[in-house]
Formats: C-alpha cells, sequence, structure tokens
C-alpha cells in the first residue's frame, strides 16, 4: 500500500509512525492485517450509530428513559458493539440545550459518532466552549434563546457524552430509519440542532 | 502557573472556532489504530493505556503541543510510552527511521 | 482545593475551588493519576459528575444566569464546602 508521502519526502512523524509500525509488526505485537482493519473500521464509522439511537429515543418513550439512565446498556440493547464506552446520554428540552466538549483532550463517542472533527480538538472550541458556550455555538449559526438553560458537559474522565437532540416537528408518523436520516453528528455533540423535514429528499 | 498542562486549556482565551475538518491521511488514521490496538479494546494485546497516551502528550513542551499536529502528538506520545514500557528502545527506532528514509 | 500536583490529572484547573453539587454517581474506576504511571490505579476511585453554575465557575460569565457545567471529578478531588 503506497503512502501518501511516496510523492514527496516524509515528514519526520510520518517516518515515525511507519518506523514505529514496522518494528511492532516485526516483534509480532501487531500485525498489518489489524491495522489495516481498524483503519478501515474507523473510516467507514460515520454518525449513523448514533442516530439510530436517537431515533429510537424519538419513537420508544420507554427506550428513551432508558436511554437516559444508562446509555451503554441502552446502545447494547440495539445489538450496537461498543464494549469500552461507557455512555451518558443528556437531553434537549424546550427548557434546556445542552453541548459538549473535551477542554483536557478529546474524548468523544467515537463508536457511536466516529472521529471527531478538528474543530472539536481544537484550542478554541476547548478553551471557549466551558466559559462562553452562546458566543461559540453562535459561530456555529446557532442562536440559543436567554430563556433556555445551557449545560456544558465537560468529558473530563471516564464518560462519553451524547446530545439527545428534540425531535423536528413535522415528523410525525415517520420510521426510525427516516427520522436517523435527519439526526446530524453535530446534533448529536449539541452545536446544531437536527435537520428539519423540509430540508431532506 | 506550576502545574497547568498545555492541555489544560478550559477557559483560557482563545479566538473564533475555525470549522475545518481536513480528511485524515492515511498515516494519521493508522497511528489512530495503532493506538487503539495497543490500548487492547479492539482484541490485540493490550500493551499500554489510553493515561499513559495521555499523559505523555501532555508532557510535551508547551511549544511542541503548540506546534505539532494532534496525530504527531499522538504518534510522539506512543513512541514514548511504548520506549518506557521496554517495548522498544530509542536506539532501535532511530535505526529503523534512517533506514525508512533511505528506501523513501 | 488541593494544589495541582505534577503528573497526569483529569480534573482541569479552571474548576478548582468551585463549588457545586453532585448530579450522578457514574461508579468507580482505577485511579488514572496511577494508570498513566503504569501503576494499576486500585482500589478503584468513585467518580462523580458535578454540576456548577456558569456565573460561579467564571466571574464574568455573561450567558444566563441558570446556565450550567457539568464535569466528571474524582472523589479525591472532592471536599465538602
Amino acid at each position: 500500500m503506497k503512502d501518501q508521502g511516496s510523492y514527496r519526502p516524509l515528514s519526520y512523524f510520518q517516518l515515525m509512525e511507519i518506523s514505529l509500525r514496522e518494528l511492532l509488526v516485526e516483534k509480532g505485537i501487531v500485525t498489518d492485517a489489524q491495522v489495516n482493519a481498524e483503519v478501515e473500521d474507523m473510516r467507514r464509522r460515520g454518525p449513523e450509530r448514533g442516530a439510530r439511537v436517537v431515533a429510537k429515543a424519538w419513537t420508544d418513550p420507554e427506550y428513551r428513559k432508558r436511554l437516559l439512565l444508562n446509555g451503554t446498556a441502552a446502545c447494547e440493547e440495539l445489538g450496537l458493539d461498543i464494549p469500552a464506552l461507557k455512555l451518558v446520554v443528556v437531553e434537549n428540552t424546550p427548557d434546556v440545550h445542552n453541548a459538549i466538549v473535551c477542554t483536557l483532550c478529546s474524548c468523544y463517542p467515537r463508536m457511536l459518532l466516529g472521529i471527531p472533527p478538528d474543530w472539536y480538538k481544537s484550542r478554541n472550541y476547548r478553551s471557549r466552549m466551558v466559559r462562553e458556550p452562546r458566543e461559540v455555538l453562535k459561530e456555529f449559526g446557532l442562536m440559543i434563546g436567554e430563556e433556555i438553560q445551557i449545560r456544558v458537559h465537560d468529558s473530563t474522565a471516564e464518560m462519553r457524552y451524547l446530545v439527545l437532540p428534540m425531535r423536528p416537528p413535522g415528523t410525525e408518523g415517520w420510521s426510525e430509519e427516516r427520522l436517523a436520516g435527519l439526526v446530524t453528528r453535530d446534533s448529536m455533540i449539541g452545536v446544531a440542532l437536527p435537520d428539519s423535514p423540509g430540508k431532506t429528499a | 502557573m506550576s502545574g497547568r498542562g498545555p492541555h489544560d486549556m478550559g477557559g483560557l482565551p482563545a479566538g473564533k472556532v475555525e470549522r475545518t475538518e481536513h480528511d485524515y491521511a492515511d498515516w494519521e488514521r493508522r497511528v489512530d489504530a495503532l493506538a487503539v490496538l495497543l490500548w487492547g479494546i479492539k482484541g490485540a494485546k493490550k500493551l499500554m493505556t489510553v493515561d499513559e497516551l495521555r499523559k505523555n502528550i501532555e508532557a510535551l513542551p508547551p511549544d511542541a503541543y503548540e506546534k505539532l499536529s494532534y496525530y504527531e502528538r499522538w504518534v510522539k506520545s506512543l513512541t514514548d510510552t511504548l520506549i518506557q514500557r521496554g517495548v522498544i528502545s530509542a536506539e532501535e527506532l532511530e535505526r529503523k527511521m534512517v533506514e525508512v528514509e533511505k528506501r523513501g | 482545593m488541593r494544589a495541582h500536583p505534577a503528573g497526569h490529572v483529569r480534573t482541569p484547573f479552571y474548576i478548582r475551588g468551585c463549588v457545586g453539587e453532585v448530579e450522578r454517581l457514574c461508579g468507580a474506576f482505577p485511579n488514572p493519576e496511577q494508570l498513566a504511571e503504569r501503576r494499576d490505579g486500585l482500589p478503584a476511585v468513585p467518580l462523580y459528575r458535578v454540576r456548577f453554575r456558569q456565573k460561579e465557575v467564571w466571574p464574568d460569565y455573561r450567558g444566563s444566569d441558570s446556565d450550567l457545567l457539568e464535569v466528571e471529578i474524582f472523589q479525591h478531588w472532592l471536599e465538602k464546602p
């Protein structure tokens, strides 16, 4: 497999990655097959699993209660393979808007949403989201009224967080699958609302 | 202010959030994959903890923390961790890097 | 709160000295400060989600008075006020 650095000099850290990996393979610690499989798994992983969980909570009130009480167990109910994930699900309501950040590094529910976007890991997001969430959300195009309480969750330790957005109006009778199509990654982080029915085909 | 690592940035002044999303390069994805495998949560043998990865990232001098990209910090920390654990030696890594660079 | 020890901690600097209320007990986990040093981190330490009022964390907070900040904190970082 040609590394994309083949057409220009490899950077120091690209060299380090190749060298480290080759050493570990030589020592029998990992295999190339394992590395490739994991790369492919994360490459294919978008927010679909998270969206499934949200859509189910929207259509099944008892599931929603279980999800809010124990996020991990509720995901496992859906057969989601998330062994290491300790999940807390926080619910948006007409009075409360939730948003997630990891100020110390980049903790994120990867098994449900995939690899986090650059901005989530950026200095500016991590520094400011805990201190001036309303201003940061405005930069994302999301205006939250003063009468709505904002709760910012800093994933400082073991738990990972998913925002359960409010179900968009005009979706009565929709199937879970159709609803899942409205649930965006950013709405599950809390920097956006889900898509509304008019937007999708 | 001793003890506040370069990573501990909650509440510090900062600029506008740039909503960039670059498509991760293959080598970056492989760094991510290596870390996950070495943590032992995907069936490979557990050789380190995420806590050591974080600790070694946090121990980077502040200018290195700022200058290096996310996965550059990760790969540096991974090698530091594995050297600390005696899984690889700094010498053999250096030899391998020279060899790989010569190969092109 | 205690002075910030050297080494890996998962309690952010900005929340030290603040007073909040426990939102839930998350469980008990091996101490990450020790795991970072290749020790086993046992006995497991209770981890709590603690809820703070933003206006009490930041003197110049400009949002709504009701806004909250929720942070996971290990028991050994908590003191009764």
